[in-house]
This record gives structure tokens, sequence and C-alpha cells, in this order.
């Protein structure tokens, strides 16, 4: 039963022991070792959440890059598209204008022509009256001398007449 | 109260714990019938020789219940090796507290005496020494030469009836303890100023040797059991831990200096319980007090609850301290009375089975260093979780 009677000697110097024990590696182990390691795994903790928005943070660069690019295309093919518009209708203007223009120019040819025509019939008339008139001066002339003669004047005239 | 988060968090953890601590039950049990039955033989043989005649003659009869309990009880000397004035031993220093005041001298003084033979005389007292007990010294020896009185009750276990002086020596145990506090506080300080130098780096060296095992202690035995306010329990936890484990493995080593039976001594388990007393019944919030004075049962239970509560307050930590005291001290027995088997059959043959199982014994012993350690370190989380815990 000694056994299970505590010594008053070793229970002093058990108590003195601890409580010095504790208070020493309270003081100078367990708080600089618990700072450090719940530092560490602060400082760990912190890494990993920057490192996941750096992750975020690329990934919403990299599709707002995709979002520009399409933007681009985009602007791109409508520059295409309005720049065949307006080369199609400057190309329609200038036929239109063209066609405009020729009909204008054939009108005028037109014309042109209408008068000369109507110059050279006024001019037509004058000589067939005079040729008329000169015709008629000769056959009356020789009307008198001889029927025969007057025939084959009038022949001859007419004559002259195809000739001319 | 709530043990469930224990028992539910911590189930497949526990059942190793426990499969291994109820092995190590049984070799146990197997200890104390085993030794039972060595102390009655030994009784049977050692019967016509009285303790006073055992270090006189030459040894008739092998006395294995005095050699075992000489092994785990505390002691004036610490023998590095041989036996007596044929080994080298380290005197350590006795210091008494007596009528007259302080008295100190070596141990040396006694000559190996164990039974009351060598008188010291100091500051005009006379002491003895018996069983590794200082007594005041009779003034005349007795038929056996011994200055102390011995009576000798029904069992045959003689005690002595001299009065003592409070015995504050340095004792094996307390050089142990002291040794143990000595390591500690080197091997931690190193560790902290490794936190220190190297802060927010990779541990190296002791310390990251250490580093799981503190992390051990704070992750599976503090937060389990405290919650958010393990913090400041920390300190307590690990210092006990640590100092649990290494008196246990010094404990374990069988010369010098180790092989003080520190943990396996009520003295130091007694202390270890009371701090979790204290620090269980002075951090204890309102609701742990409720539940001992006003336990949540109908009103007749009442006054049966409330002596039960009350004596429960008191049992649990008796529980951590005979824990603690007898898995250590019945490990020790064990590997001594199976190299004791030797001299009961008293034949070399058996030699290698002892040392065979005495091995075994010893790396099951490692083990239960560190489950004794853990053992008391989370049995005290839980008790003071207990106390702490807020209730919704």
């Amino acid at each position: 039963m000694d056994l299970l009677i505590p010594e008053v000697g070793l229970l002093v110097w058990n108590t003195i022991a601890f409580l010095v024990l504790v208070f020493l590696l309270g003081k100078f182990a367990w708080k600089p070792i618990m700072k450090g390691i719940h530092d560490r795994e602060q400082s760990i903790d912190e890494a990993l959440n920057k490192a996941e928005l750096a992750r975020q943070e690329m990934a919403r660069l990299s599709s707002q890059n995709e979002e520009l690019m399409k933007q681009a295309r985009e602007e791109r093919d409508q520059i295409l598209k309005e720049a065949k518009a307006l080369k199609d209708g400057i190309v329609n203007e200038a036929k239109t204008q063209a066609q405009a223009e020729g009909a204008k120019l054939i009108e005028k040819a037109r014309i042109e022509i209408e008068n000369q025509k109507k110059a050279a019939l006024a001019e037509l008339k004058g000589q067939v009256s005079a040729l008329s008139l000169d015709i008629a001066e000769r056959v009356l002339r020789t009307q008198l001398d001889d029927k025969a003669k007057q025939q084959e004047l009038v022949n001859n005239l007419l004559k002259d007449v195809e000739l001319n | 109260m709530d043990y469930n988060r224990v028992f539910v968090s911590k189930v497949r953890r526990l059942i190793v714990v426990f499969a291994l601590f109820s092995a190590f039950l049984g070799f146990t049990t197997g200890a104390f019938a085993q030794t039972d039955s060595v102390a009655a033989a030994g009784h049977e043989v050692v019967a016509p020789v009285t303790h006073g005649e055992e270090h006189g003659k030459e040894e008739k009869g092998f006395d294995i219940t005095s050699f075992i309990f000489h092994h785990i009880s505390d002691s004036h000397f610490f023998t590095l090796f041989g036996h007596g004035d044929h080994g080298v031993t380290l005197h350590l220093p006795i210091i008494l507290w007596t009528d007259n005041g302080l008295v100190t001298f070596s141990s040396s003084a006694f000559q190996f005496d164990d039974a009351g033979k060598v008188v010291v005389e100091k500051n005009g007292q006379r002491f003895a020494i018996a069983h590794n007990k200082i007594y005041y010294a009779n003034a005349t020896a007795d038929a056996h030469g011994s200055y102390v009185s011995h009576v000798t009750n029904e069992k045959g276990e003689e005690t002595v009836t001299n009065v003592r002086p409070l015995d504050f020596s340095i004792t094996k145990n307390v050089f142990s303890m002291l040794l143990s506090i000595i390591i500690l506080v080197i091997v931690f300080t190193t560790v902290a100023a490794g936190y220190k130098k190297r802060a927010g780096k990779a541990p190296k060296g002791v310390q990251s040797f250490l580093e799981p095992i503190i992390l051990f202690v704070r992750d599976d035995i503090a937060r389990p059991n405290l919650g958010h306010k393990y913090a400041a329990f920390m300190p307590y936890l690990l210092s006990v831990f640590f100092f649990i484990w290494l008196n246990n493995m010094l404990g374990l080593v069988p010369f010098f200096p180790g092989g003080a039976n520190v943990t396996g001594n009520i003295a130091l388990t007694v202390v270890l319980a009371a701090a979790t007393f204290l620090i269980t019944t002075f951090k204890a919030n309102k609701y742990y007090w409720g539940h001992i004075l006003n336990p949540p049962v109908p009103w007749w239970l009442k006054p049966l609850m409330i002596p039960v509560e009350i004596f429960g307050m008191f049992t649990k930590p008796i529980a951590l301290a005979i824990r603690l005291f007898a898995n250590i001290t019945a490990g020790h027995i064990l590997v001594m009375s199976l190299l004791c088997l030797i001299f009961i059959f008293n034949s070399y043959a058996v030699a290698p089975a002892s040392i065979f199982f005495a091995v075994f014994i010893g790396l099951i012993e490692f083990l239960v260093a560190f489950i004794q350690a853990f053992i008391f370190t989370i049995l005290s989380a839980l008790f003071i979780g207990m106390a702490v815990e807020e209730h919704h």
C-alpha cells in the first residue's frame, strides 16, 4: 500500500517543478512555437488565397481578351460591309450618271441631225425650184422651133436631172 | 455530459487506441496475476528470511516482491551500475526538515544501508534509513542490529513505527524529473528559436520532428475537446503531454539517467491530476456549475444526482492520477517479473524466453508511454472542455 500514499517531499518537489516547467515552457517555448505555427499557417492560407485570386484574375483577363477579339472581329466585318456598300453605291451612281450623259448626247446629236436634215431639205427645195425654173425656161425657149426637137430637149433635160 | 463529440468525431482513432489499451490491459492483468503467484512463491521460499538478514548473510532465496518494489519505488541513491560498494553510485543529497530545523547531508552517509542499521548523527539528531525512508533512529539497536522499530502484521508485512522528519531530499525521482525538465526546456526553447529564425519557412531538424506531435496535440487533442477556446489551454496541455511522455520514456531506459519510475509514482500523477482539477474548477463557467448543482433531471432525482455530480468532480481527476500511475507501474512490474523468472527457476535456460518476452513487453511499453501521455492529455482536455463549453 506504500505505493498509493504519496510522499510529502515528492509532492512538494513535483508541484514546484511542474509549475516551473509550465511557466518556462509557456513563456519561452509554447508561446513562440504556437505563434510561429499559427503565423506560418496563416501565411500559407494567404498565399493560397492569393494564388486563387490570381487564377481568377487570369481567367477574367483571358475571357476579356476573347471578348475584345470578338468585338474587333465584328467591327472589322462591319467596316468591310460598309465599304462594300459604299463602293456599290458609287459604281451605281456613276453608271446612272453615265447613262444620263449618254442619253443627253444622243438627244443633242438627234436634234443636230434633224436640223441638218431640215437645212438640207430647204436647200434641196431651193435647188429643185431653180432647176425647175431653168428647165421650164429651156423648154419654153425650144418649144417654138421643133416638136421633135422639143421632145429631144425634154429627154435631154431629164437625163441631166438624173445625172444630177 | 456531452461525450458525443469525442466518441463520434474520434471514433476510429479511439477504437485503435482502446484496442491497444485493452490489449495492454490484458497483459497487465496477466502481469498482476503472475506477480501475485510470484509473490506467493517468493514468500514461501523467503518466509524464514527476515528483512534484516537479507543483506547481512549471503542470499539464500530471492525475494522477488521486495526486489521489484525496490525497483519501482523511489530511492536516495542512483546506481549507475554494479551493486552497493562494488558499483558506481550517484549519492543524492538528503534534505530533512526536522524538529531542529533544516538538516542536509549526502546519502553516502548511510553506506547503502536500507534496514536501519546505520545511524547518521546531524545537529544532535540521529537518523536511520529503512525501505528507502528516513526515520529518527532509536537509541539502541534491536536483536537484528536495526535502529528502527518494526511491527509485523498478520499478512507478514512489516511497517516501521518510528517518527519521520519531513523529507525534501533530491531523490532518484526528483533528480530524474528535474533532468527531464531541463531536457524539455532546452529542447523546446531550441525548437522555439527555430520558429523565430525560420519564421514562415518549413521546419528543420528537431523542429520538424516535434512539430507534427505539437500539431497532433493541438488538432487531435485540444481542438476537438475545447473548440475555439483551445489556445488558452495549449501551454498546459503541451507541457503535460511532453512531460508525461518524456518521463514515461526515461522510465523505460534501464540505465542512468533513466530508470527512475517518475510517472509510475503516485506523487507525480496526483500533482498533474490536481492541476487538471484546479484548471477545470476555476475555469468552469455557469453551465458547468449549473449542471452539477442543478442537473437536468426530474426534481425527485435531484437529491440523488447532485451528490453524484459533486462526487464526479473529484472522481475524474482521481481516475486520471490512478490510471497513469497504475499503467506505468504495472509495465515496470511486468518487465521486472519477466526478468525475475530467471531467478525463480534459478536456471539460465529460462533466460532466452524471459528476455524475449521482456523485450516484447518493452516495445509495447514504448507504445504505452505514448498512449498514456495521450490519454492523460486528451482526458484533461475533455474535462476542461466540459467545464468551459458554451450551451446554446
